[in-house]
Order: structure tokens, then C-alpha cells, then sequence
């Protein structure tokens, strides 16, 4: 499987991490009309190329962390901590 | 034993490199006749040796066929060996007493019934089966019984004994693919440049082509094995493949060389990757080109000069290359009378091959050459080209280059961790390929120190230790050599048709059929007439078929260019992808008292729980009327700490969470963030910035994960403290008018009565002598009821002392089932059951508990949004007008021809003697009184009243708050 740069543990097959969607920003919950909260919820971009993605390190430090992926190489940019 | 048996009449003198050992004769059977061999033989050239040609029928047309490549690749040699099928038998090695029979033919060899497919050939052109077999289909099943008789393949026994074989994880600085003299010389250069090296071999022994060689071949093979056993660094795994290549350099090898056909698969993550499989040698496209007799001239030398093995008595050669050439030279010193050389690149050519004999004497019998004469002979050797096993470069994301003056594939654009060497890179003298080799070698070492190094400084707690190695020695790219390429004639396919797919019986004109028909591409034309997609996989037809396709279509070949290999490179067992089934089971501490007391085990995802002990029923009336105890250590448990863990409970619950007092006890619901339900607990407050959160036992993993994905993401700037307890304790719920009444025996340090200790509050104490331990009045039963959770240790001690303590007052277990049926009874729904994956809130009896006017809380929009919109489906409690039907969970409730809902839960109530439902309803009938039609499987329809409240036995819920 390809590995994931955690950036507490280094580079990790990818099943000890539990993947937890696009980061994509979160609508205001008290303004948003219901369809730009279901296009947070169901529409993630799903890019070919560069993504910025979500991952927990559920089988090692138990940390979420943001990464930059290419989805066409799976090569990760250096990770950094999550916003 | 068998060591006076005469050797075959085939058998040859002793050959230089030979690897029999005449010591060791022994006999095996094939089907049912003994045939001799040594030690060393493969069940192939043992036959051969016995003068036998042909071994089986080919999958379609049921031709007879022969040796054809002579090695793991041989099209002709699929044998039955006792009850393995498909054992590749001029790979396979024989063994004293093995039992070998020929596959797909019926009732024998010899005389194939099946063979009758030949003459309806003509009907049986490519993707016939698209085209016939097709209507009327009522008759399927008898074409399915009918073409079942006809498919290829061995048998497979149910009774074979099973072996698990454990996977094994490498981790290889260098993983070289291919153990010819490239691939050797690359391993001991990169072990020698201080690379852990894994070295992978399809054959037995290290070697390639040089193991069939002349003197110098020989000398220099010596040469090379020794340097590798003398290189520490360096595993060598033989009769092993490597079977697939995926990102990272995620490598699956496969080693094949268990007892009784057992394969390993070994998950190596290789920094660098060094593909050195050699050439494979490409079979010759003509008419007649599958007759037994017909063979390659790796094969022939592979016979003569491996097994002495004479493989016919008077040969014509069809050459086109130094290979060719030399295998005139073996044949004529094992005493074959070569009647002809065609050489190809004199513009010699043959047409056609006939054959003669009948069943399994069938084999050729003269050969015409393309100026019009016919020789007679009983073997024709081809050595008319050679194909790249591109197989790995592929799956490194390499399209590989046609050269047309090579006549063959080359590596194109390679990742940074993937590297190329031997054949399948270039040409040139042995020396030149060994110095490639040993540079590749080198820089596939210095990448991999390179990549080790990378990855060492992306681990923060290394980046001290790795000030020393990132100085490194680096000296740049090691020069890599530049290897020629010679030129090699084009030669595919001769003036007629032949066989280019022979597992598939796939032939060129099939082929130009297919593109006529407009399948004109190479991926279309391979999937339609399945060339390539046999057992061989492409290994030796791949490219007759692209130069077919491409004849047909008018393209050149690099025009027309190739599928894409994908793994595995060759056929693994599934018992080497399945390993070893390793499926981690949970027990509770009190495990050996249920065990002890005939629990019946309930599976409840890795937990084993007692579902019951013999009678569910009186379970449920001992806990209405006396006291029950249950074990429930796999509730999910949460330690939270912190001054915000008001505000985290606030925004994962449903309710309202800020004013819990001291000792107090709420029950909460949360929601995703699409509104949908997805766990429920209750949580306690045990001191001023101290809380325990239960969760439901199949939720216990995905909360944590939900907590700390709202801590790490959204709100970092919390003071909170998740700590996962479930397993640190046990957990078990007394309950019953009398439970009172048994921990006043066993309890300290807490004021059990009524009036202190109240219905939804926690408390901390010490229970059989056991300290620590945390006491909840809550009430999943609806009876008078204590959640005891102890310290895990002490989980057995404190139940064997409250099964002995309450002897009098009529304490007995009760399991899962029990508690199903108690709580069904109250009314309270279990999320997963009641709910699924679309119940919002409002649809399940949650409106109590849903504050919409709190700030943001999760789930909240969707809510809001459900909470206005027209009411959807509704959870409600239902029964059914007869009190003794109880329908199945799941059972349809209809509306005329419209579904309006489904039963969600469903028991038997042994307290009010009738059966008893929740289910979820359309609002149009769910108020309460609605008469309601159940559909039950079988069709049945019965009608079922809406229940006042979801609690059917004590709504006002007295029971609980004594």
C-alpha cells in the first residue's frame, strides 16, 4: 500500500491510518443554506493531481494531520498539523 | 528400490552442467504407468526422456501438444499431480511415487472424445460463446452442465488437507528480480556497497541462461554463484517470483518452493527495485505450429544440456540469432541427425509443419521451407525471436518502447526507485552485461541509503541522530554504462496461420477475424478472442498477437502497441494470498465463570458475549421479579478531563450539557453531521473536570475517533483529555427489585437509599473489597438497576462474590438476549436496530431530546432542517393484534401497495405474555391507536396497533426511581 508521511511516526503503510476526507472548510453551521451544507457533506472535489486530505494515525500515535497528495503519483508533500 | 530401471530411451550421456543426479533413479506414474527419472528431473523432461511427446490437449480444440518452452511457461505441460491441479510440469520437479495425469481430456489422453470441438471449429471462432449459447434461456442450465465438461483444468479435492502458510514482511534495501547472471552480478554489487539485498528466482537454482550453456557459460556461472554465497548481505530465494510491483515499491514475492504445492507470499516494502528477468523466448507463428515436436531452442538446449534429454532423432532449425545457432551445435553433439538450417536472416523461411500418428503418437512429421522443399524430420526448432518481460516495469508506470531493428520492447521512463539490467535493457558480451550490472548494482544501492536516509529525517525524534548521516557519502550518480543493442530480423509469422495463444487456442487468423469485426484495437482484439488471458499471461504470445493485430489493421507494431500487464505476474494460490486467518476474539474477565455455566456465545464484532444460559424467557421474569446480573464490559467507556469537557459534550450530544452537577448522569444522543444517528450513553460527571462517557459496545471505537477528530481538528484549543477505558474495566448491571438490597452486602463507602443516591446519578466506591469502582443508577432495563464497573482485574472476584452474596434473594445471570427483550419492553431503542444509516434524529423518538436552540452542536443544521420540514418516518411501538405472532425483524408494514415502514425490533414478551414491537413507521400512521398492516415474509398479512408510548411495560417508568 503507499506510504504515509505521519509527521510524528514518518512514513507509515497506509492501512494503519484511517482516512477522514478532504479538508475542505467547514460552512458556517448557523448560515449555511442546505445546499452548500450538503456540498461540504457529499461533493468532495476528488481532484486528479494535488488534494489536501485529512488522515489518522489510528494504529500508531492516534494523531490527525493534513497532507498535500497527488493523486496521480500518491506522493505525499510533507504534512503539517491540522486546521 | 528401483535403481536396476533402464534409464528412457531418450536419456543422453552425461552433459556438462547437467543437473540430474544419476545417483538417485527413482520411479513416479503417469497416468497410471510407471516412467523412471532422477533426481533433478521435471516431470516433463522425465517423460520426454521415456520418449513420450504428448502430455495434453489444448483448451479448445483439444489438439494434442508437447513440449513447447520447457520450462515454468510451457503451455503444453499443465499436469494433474495428485489432488493439486494445474502443476506446471516442465517446472515442476518429479518425486519418487508422485502420481501425474494428463488434465482436460476425456475418457483419456489418447483418445480425446472432446477433440470432436475441432470440427465444429468453425463455430467455435472467437467469441463464440457472445454468439451461441445464448437463447432459448430456459435451457442455461443444461448449457452451463454441457460446457462445464468441456472446461480445462484439473480437479480440486474438498478433502485435501488444509496448511496455513504465514505471510512474511521483508524489508530489503535492494530487491533484485531475476537471479540470471545480470541479476546476480546487480546483487553482489549493491551488497558489496552495503544494500540489503533480497535476490528472487523463478528456477531452482541461480543462473539463467547460463546454466544451459557452453564451456565459457559454465565457467562463468561458477563464477558468479560463488561470489554471491561468498557476499554477506545477500538472501537468496529460488523458486520464488516476483508476483506484483505497486506504489512505494510495495512488492509481492511469492516463493513456491513449500511441500505439496504450498506458496508463501512474502510483502516486501524495497527501497529500490532491480528488474532483471532476462528475455523469454517467443514461439514462431505458421501452420502446425502446436504439433508435438515443435520446439523453441531454449527448450532443446534446456532438455540436452540440463536433463539429457535427446529431444527427437532428426531435427531441421529454423535460426535467426546467435542462440539458434548454438543450439545446432548441442543438437548435433547429443546426436541428433540435423537434416536442415533455415537461417532467417539469410531470407530462409518456413511455411508449414505436418504431422502424422494418431492420438498420442500425434508429432511432426516433415517441415516445408518457404523455397518449396519438404524435409522430413521428427523435430523443428525455432529460435526466430525474443520478448521482453515488461511485466514489472509496467506496474512501475512504464510504457515500454518498441524498437523495431531490436525487434523487441524496451524500458522507456522509469520511477527514481525502479531499475533495469540484463536482457531486458540491452545487449552486448557477457562482460559488458556483467559491468552494467554491477553499476546498476552500485547506484541501486546509493538510492536506497538515499531513501533510507529521507525517511529516517522525516521521524522528529530521529533528526538528532541524523545530523551524522545526512553529511553521508553521497558522491553523486554512479555512471552507468550504455549497453548495445543488436539488431534482430522481425519475424512473427510465417506465410500461414498458427497458434499464437496456445493456452487460449487463440490463432492469427482469429485474430485478423476479430479486428474484421471491428474489435481493431489491441486491448478490444485481446479481450474478444481472450489472447493473452490464459495462464501464460502474455508471456509468450503478447507480442505475436500485437504483430498480428497490427498486420491486420496495417499499423506498425509500435503503433498499435501493447496491453498493460498487471499483477500477479504469474498465477499465485489462494492460500498464499489468505495466509494464516488471524481473527483476535475478546473476552470479559468473568469469561470462565459463563463458560463454566453453559452460556451460549453470542459474536458481537470481536467481542464473544453470553447471548444466553438455556432460557432467555425465565432471564427476563427472574430480572422483573428478583434480581439478574449481566456482563456488559464491552460498552464503550471514555475518560474525559479537562475544564472544556462541558463544551465537547455540548457539541457532540443532541442536549444540553453545561449544568450536569456533581454525581449526576445524562442521557445523550449524537448525530453526524448529516442529522443521522449514529451512537448513544449515557455520561457521568465524577468530579469537577472529571466525566465518564459510555457509548454502545459497537461504537466504542468509532467515538473515540469521532472525539479526538473534534479535538485535534476543530477545536485544538480545548483543555480536554480523552482516555479510552472500555477494557480497563469490567462492567456489569444488577437489576431487579432486589438489587438494592444484594449491594447493600458487598458495597462501602456509599450511600446506597433512594433518597441519596437517585434514579440517573454516579458514585465511586468499593464493592467486594475492590476500590475504584464506579456505581451508575441507570435504568436500560427499566427495573430498579446498578451499572457496576470494576477494575478489570477484579471483574471475576466481584462477580463470583455478588453470584455468592445473592444466592438467597434468587440472583441469576442473564445474557444479551434477555436484556434485548427487557429493554425492547421499556421502549428504548438501540441505534443501528431502530435506526440505520438514514434515520435523522426526529425519526427516532429523539424529540425530547434534540435542543435546537443550543449554539452549534453537531448534526444541527440537518436537524434543524428535518424539524421543519413535514414529518418523516416516526419510531413508534407496535403490537400485534394477535399476540402470538411475532414478526420478524425487518418485516415490511404496508400501506395498499406502498411500503410505509419496516418492524425494526421484535420479541416475545414474557412479562406481558404477547408479542411486542418497535418499528419504524410514515407519520401518516403513526399516531397512537393506528391499526397497521405488517407484511410477513411468505407473504403473509397481519395487522398491529401503534402503541401509546414506545414502552410497553411501565411508560412512567416507577419501576426504576424506588
Amino acid at each position: 500500500m503507499i506510504l504515509i508521511p505521519c509527521p510524528w511516526c514518518g512514513p507509515r503503510d497506509a492501512g494503519e491510518f484511517h482516512y477522514s476526507g478532504e479538508t475542505t472548510p467547514r460552512p458556517d453551521a448557523t448560515s449555511a443554506t442546505p445546499a452548500q451544507w450538503r456540498d461540504y457533506l457529499y461533493f468532495p472535489a476528488n481532484p486528479r493531481g494535488e488534494v489536501t486530505e485529512t488522515w489518522y494515525h489510528r494504529m500508531g500515535c492516534r494523531q490527525f494531520f493534513v497532507l498535500q497528495r497527488d493523486t496521480d503519483t500518491n506522493e505525499s508533500i510533507p504534512p503539517g498539523r491540522p486546521q | 528400490m528401483s535403481g536396476a530401471r533402464r534409464p528412457g530411451p531418450m536419456r543422453l550421456g552425461p552433459q556438462p552442467g547437467e543437473e540430474i543426479d544419476r545417483k538417485r533413479p527413482f520411479t513416479f506414474r503417469w497416468n497410471g504407468d510407471s516412467v523412471p527419472a532422477f533426481d533433478g528431473d521435471t516431470i516433463a523432461s522425465a517423460l520426454a526422456a521415456s520418449g513420450l511427446r504428448v502430455f495434453s490437449r489444448s483448451y479448445k480444440y483439444h489438439r494434442p501438444r508437447g513440449l513447447l518452452t520447457a520450462n515454468f511457461h510451457d503451455p503444453g505441460c499443465f499436469f494433474q499431480v495428485g489432488d493439486e491441479p494445474n502443476v506446471r510440469g516442465a517446472h515442476r520437479l518429479a518425486e519418487p511415487a508422485m502420481d501425474v495425469r494428463a488434465q482436460n481430456t476425456w475418457p483419456s489422453l489418447g483418445f480425446d472424445v472432446k477433440a470432436v470441438n475441432q470440427l465444429a471449429g468453425r463455430f467455435l471462432g472467437p467469441g463464440f460463446y457472445y454468439k451461441t449459447f445464448i437463447k432459448p434461456q430456459r435451457l442455461w442450465p443444461l448449457y452451463e452442465r454441457v460446457l462445464q465438461r468441456f472446461v480445462h483444468a484439473g480437479q480440486v479435492s474438498p478433502d485435501t488437507p488444509r496448511t496455513a502458510v504465514d505471510k512474511r514482511f521483508a524489508h530489503p534495501d535492494v530487491l533484485v528480480a531475476g537471479g540470471g547472471p545480470a541479476g546476480m552480478a546487480t546483487a553482489v554489487a549493491a551488497a558489496q556497497a552495503g544494500a540489503r539485498v533480497m535476490l528472487v528466482e523463478e528456477e531452482y537454482r541461480l543462473g539463467g541462461h547460463l546454466r544451459w550453456g557452453g564451456e565459457a557459460d559454465l565457467a562463468a556461472l561458477a563464477e558468479l554463484r560463488d561470489q554471491v554465497a561468498a557476499t554477506p548481505g545477500i538472501e537468496v530465494l529460488t523458486n520464488a517470483v516476483v508476483a506484483g510491483r505497486y506504489d512505494g515499491n510495495w512488492t509481492a514475492v511469492v516463493r513456491r518452493d513449500l511441500p505439496g504445492g504450498a506458496e508463501q507470499l512474502i510483502k516486501a516494502r524495497a527501497k529500490v527495485l532491480v528488474v532483471a528477468p532476462g528475455l523469454i523466448e517467443r514461439p514462431y507463428v505458421f501452420a502446425g505450429n502446436d504439433v508435438p515436436g515443435v520446439m523453441l531452442s531454449t527448450a532443446v538446449r534446456r532438455l540436452i544440456r540440463l536433463h539429457a534429454v535427446k529431444p527427437g532423432e532428426r531435427a531441421v532449425v529454423l535460426t535467426a540469432n546467435a542462440d539458434g545457432d548454438a543450439a545446432v551445435a548441442d543438437l548435433v553433439q547429443a546426436g541428433v541427425d540435423v537434416a536442415r538450417v533455415l537461417d532467417a536472416r539469410a531470407g530462409q523461411g518456413i511455411v508449414r509443419v505436418r504431422g502424422h500418428g494418431v492420438g498420442q503418437h500425434w508429432g511432426v512429421r516433415a517441415v516445408e521451407a518457404a523455397d518449396g522443399t519438404t524435409t522430413e524430420c521428427d523435430l523443428l526448432v525455432t529460435a526466430t525471436g525474443w520478448t521482453a518481460p515488461a511485466a514489472l516495469l509496467s506496474m512501475a508506470g512504464d510504457r515500454p518502447a518498441y524498437d523495431p531493428r531490436a525487434a523487441r520492447f524496451f524500458p522507456r521512463h522509469l520511477p527514481d526507485d525502479v531499475l533495469a539490467t540484463g536482457g531486458i535493457a540491452g545487449d552486448g558480451s557477457h562482460e559488458e552485461l556483467i559491468a552494467h550490472a554491477g553499476a546498476v548494482g552500485r547506484e541501486a544501492a546509493r538510492r536506497a541509503a538515499r531513501i533510507r536516509r529521507e525517511r529516517q529525517a522525516a521521524v522528529p525524534t530521529r533528526a538528532q541522530a541524523n545530523g551524522a548521516e545526512r553529511s553521508g557519502d553521497d558522491a553523486g550518480p554512479t555512471a552507468i554504462p550504455e549497453l548495445p543493442v543488436d539488431a534482430h530480423p522481425e519475424l512473427f509469422r510465417a506465410s500461414t496461420h498458427g497458434i499464437v495463444d496456445f493456452c487460449e487456442d487463440v490463432s492469427s487468423k482469429d485474430i485478423f477475424s476479430a479486428v474484421r469485426e471491428g474489435y481493431d484495437s489491441i486491448e478490444l482484439a485481446k479481450r474478444y478472442t481472450t489472447a493473452t488471458m490464459g495462464p501464460t499471461q502474455g508471456k509468450i504470445e503478447l507480442v505475436n498477437a500485437i504483430a498480428a493485430a497490427a498486420e491486420a489493421t496495417g499499423q506498425s507494431i509500435g503503433e498499435t502497441g501493447t496491453t498493460t500487464w498487471r499483477p500477479p505476474y504469474a498465477p499465485v494460490t489462494l492460500g498464499a494470498l489468505a495466509g494464516r486467518p488471524l481473527e483476535p476474539v475478546r473476552y470479559s474477565p468473568m469469561q470462565p465463570w459463563h463458560e463454566a455455566h453453559h452460556a451460549r456465545p453470542l459474536i458481537a464484532g470481536a467481542w464473544i458475549r453470553p447471548d444466553h444460559y438455556g432460557d432467555p424467557a425465565a432471564e427476563v421474569r427472574n430480572v422483573r421479579s428478583k434480581v439478574g446480573i449481566i456482563d456488559v464490559t464491552p460498552i464503550g467507556k471514555l475518560d474525559l478531563r479537562g475544564p472544556d469537557v462541558p463544551r465537547l459534550l455540548n457539541l457532540v450530544y443532541v442536549n444540553k450539557w453545561s449544568k450536569l452537577g456533581l454525581g449526576r448522569v445524562r442521557y445523550g444522543v449524537m448525530c453526524a453531521e448529516d442529522g443521522v444517528v449514529f451512537d448513544d450513553g449515557v455520561t457521568g460527571r465524577l468530579g469537577p473536570e472529571h466525566y465518564l462517557m459510555s457509548t454502545t459496545s459497537s461504537g466504542a471505537a468509532a467515538v473515540w475517533e469521532w472525539l479526538e477528530n473534534v479535538l485535534q481538528t476543530m477545536h485544538p484549543d480545548w483543555a480536554v483529555h480523552v482516555t479510552p477505558v472500555t477494557t480497563a474495566y469490567a462492567s456489569m448491571n444488577v437489576a431487579g427489585p432486589a438489587s438494592r438490597d444484594l449491594l447493600l452486602r458487598v458495597t462501602e463507602g456509599v450511600d446506597l437509599a433512594n433518597e441519596t443516591f437517585g434514579y440517573m446519578e454516579v458514585r465511586t466506591g468499593r464493592i467486594a473489597g475492590v476500590d475504584g469502582c464506579v456505581l451508575w443508577r441507570i435504568g436500560f432495563t427499566g427495573e430498579l438497576s446498578y451499572e457496576l464497573h470494576v477494575p478489570a482485574g477484579y471483574g471475576l472476584h466481584v462477580w463470583e462474590t455478588l453470584m455468592d452474596r445473592g444466592a438467597d434473594l434468587g440472583v441469576a445471570p442473564f445474557g444479551v438476549e434477555a436484556q434485548r427483550i427487557l429493554r425492547l419492553e421499556k421502549g428504548h431503542l438501540i441505534v443501528g436496530q431502530d435506526t440505520d444509516g438514514l434515520t435523522r434524529g426526529f425519526s427516532a423518538g429523539l424529540d425530547w431530546a434534540i435542543k435546537l436552540d443550543k449554539d452549534d452542536f453537531l448534526g444541527k443544521p440537518e436537524l434543524a432542517w428535518q424539524h421543519d420540514a413535514a414529518p418523516g418516518m416516526q419510531l413508534v411501538g407496535l403490537q400485534p393484534e394477535d399476540g402470538s405472532v411475532v414478526p420478524p425483524e425487518a418485516s415490511q408494514i404496508v400501506d395498499g401497495p406502498r411500503i410505509a415502514g419496516r418492524i425494526t425490533s421484535s420479541r416475545m414478551s414474557p412479562t406481558l405474555g404477547r408479542s411486542i414491537c418497535l418499528g419504524q413507521v410514515s407519520a401518516s400512521l403513526a399516531a397512537p391507536g393506528t391499526l397497521v398492516t405488517v407484511r410477513l415474509p411468505g407473504g403473509r398479512l397481519i395487522g398491529a396497533r401503534v402503541t401509546e408510548h414506545l414502552a410497553h411495560v411501565d411508560p412512567e417508568g416507577s419501576r426504576m426511581r424506588v
